[in-house]
């Protein structure tokens, strides 16, 4: 039982650490380790990692907000369309196929992995323009996060509003009806779509993450996916994880995140055209 | 103009202030009732529940902490850590609507009905 708590801690350390430098919810992490490490029922291995993500997304954003890295407007903005895009998702389970938006999104996510690549190459964070977007400003999100790794404040601005809102609305509606990619999504239409830097870009996924999540986690808790014996002793290493992984986060050059970033990207992305051509592993 | 937004700048940051303790505040209770449950159930080697059962209630978790059941705890440590992202979105309408910000007050009171929206077919469908 002690062993049990232990390995769960030490996998939580794990996850919080690489759940909130890269502003995803961690069950990527969490749900292999559950069912094929420990031989858990998949039900509960779900439970789990929704309350990973709970703890990755409050462990981080207390860390974050004092720092001034995430962005409150942009993520209240956003959330509007993750929760009403979570709950259509809900609705629409059992009338969509999943195998259509597990290629919309794969697509995107391969789409988005070439995208930060060549940001990489481009070797810079923040693109300046002359003329700043009339919707961005209109709403206030462009913002100014101060980076750790260069010592100074980097201002920044926010374009192409529309296009990512209508990408947290279907990011709302994948998690809500599939489950899955919540952070993943999130990232990618900060980053690729409305231009942010990725510092801010995966602390405001963090923080959105918590609050999508926790609509869901209120099904999970009541109907017993939730094993306490597992899922404390994981929470727990992940709040611990996740304050520690969003200090080192800030000190670390975007490029460095980018880097690791970029091949899960492409990996989540296959997976998910994989599966919605029905190719199973 | 420079003025009035150096103002709010500072305005903002007192009000993050809050917002950072309120939150601290709440995690960290959340995860000490989680350790507290642990640390009973790893101590007594007992869950309280027969078999793999747990409380699933309200009044359940609550009868059962108020006799320290170790289940009972983790699970009431583990549901105030799901509601820290709720009080999140609620300590964040105060903070915009200390800004005056109507607009982001609106914006996110919209979100935290939505969510409650979401809590409650959550509970009552599926």
């Amino acid at each position: 039982m002690i062993q049990t708590a232990l390995i769960m801690m030490g996998v939580g350390i794990f996850a919080g650490i690489a759940g909130s430098i890269l502003g995803i919810g961690g069950g990527m992490i969490i749900t292999p380790i559950l069912t094929l490490g420990m031989g858990l029922n998949i039900k509960y291995a779900i439970g789990a990692s929704i309350i990973a993500v709970i703890a990755t997304s409050s462990g981080s954003t207390i860390a974050y907000l004092r720092d001034n890295v995430l962005n409150l407007r942009v993520a209240m903005f956003l959330e509007i369309a993750t929760t009403t895009g979570a709950i259509t998702g809900a609705l629409l389970t059992g009338v969509l196929d999943p195998k259509y938006l597990y290629l919309l999104f794969g697509c995107l996510l391969v789409f988005s992995g070439w995208n930060m690549y060549r940001k990489l190459r481009r070797g810079q964070e923040v693109l300046q323009r002359v003329e700043p977007d009339r919707i961005a400003t209109k709403l206030k999100l462009n913002g100014t996060y101060y980076d750790k790794a260069e010592m100074k404040n980097v201002d920044y601005q926010v374009e192409n509003v529309p296009a990512g809102f209508t990408v947290m609305f279907g990011a709302g509606v994948a998690s809500g009806l599939l489950g899955i990619g919540s952070g993943a999504f999130k990232v990618m239409a900060m980053d690729t779509f409305m231009k942010m830097p990725l510092k801010p870009s995966s602390s405001t996924s963090n923080l959105m993450m918590g609050v999508t999540a926790a609509a869901s986690a209120t099904v999970y808790f009541f109907n017993g996916s939730i094993l306490p014996g597992i899922a404390v002793p994981m929470a727990l290493g992940i709040l611990g994880g996740a304050v520690i992984g969003s200090r080192v986060m800030q000190i670390l050059p975007s490029r460095w995140i980018r880097i690791v970033f970029i091949p899960i990207i492409l990996y989540i992305g296959l997976q998910m055209l994989f599966k919605g051509l029905g190719v199973h592993f | 103009m420079q003025e009035k937004q150096t103002a709010t700048a500072k305005e903002m940051a007192q009000v993050e202030t809050i917002i950072d303790r309120i939150l601290q505040v709440g995690v960290i209770v959340s995860a000490i009732v989680m350790l507290i449950g642990l640390v009973i159930f790893l101590v007594t080697g007992q869950s309280g529940y027969p078999g793999s059962t747990m409380p699933l209630s309200m009044g359940a978790i609550l009868v059962g902490t108020w006799h320290l059941k170790a289940y009972a705890i983790m699970m009431l440590g583990t549901y105030c850590l799901i509601l820290t992202p709720v009080l999140r979105v609620v300590v964040s309408i105060y903070a915009f609507y200390k800004e005056r910000d109507h607009l982001y007050v609106a914006i996110t009171t919209l979100v935290l009905f939505i969510l409650l929206f979401a809590l409650f077919i959550g509970v009552h469908g599926d």
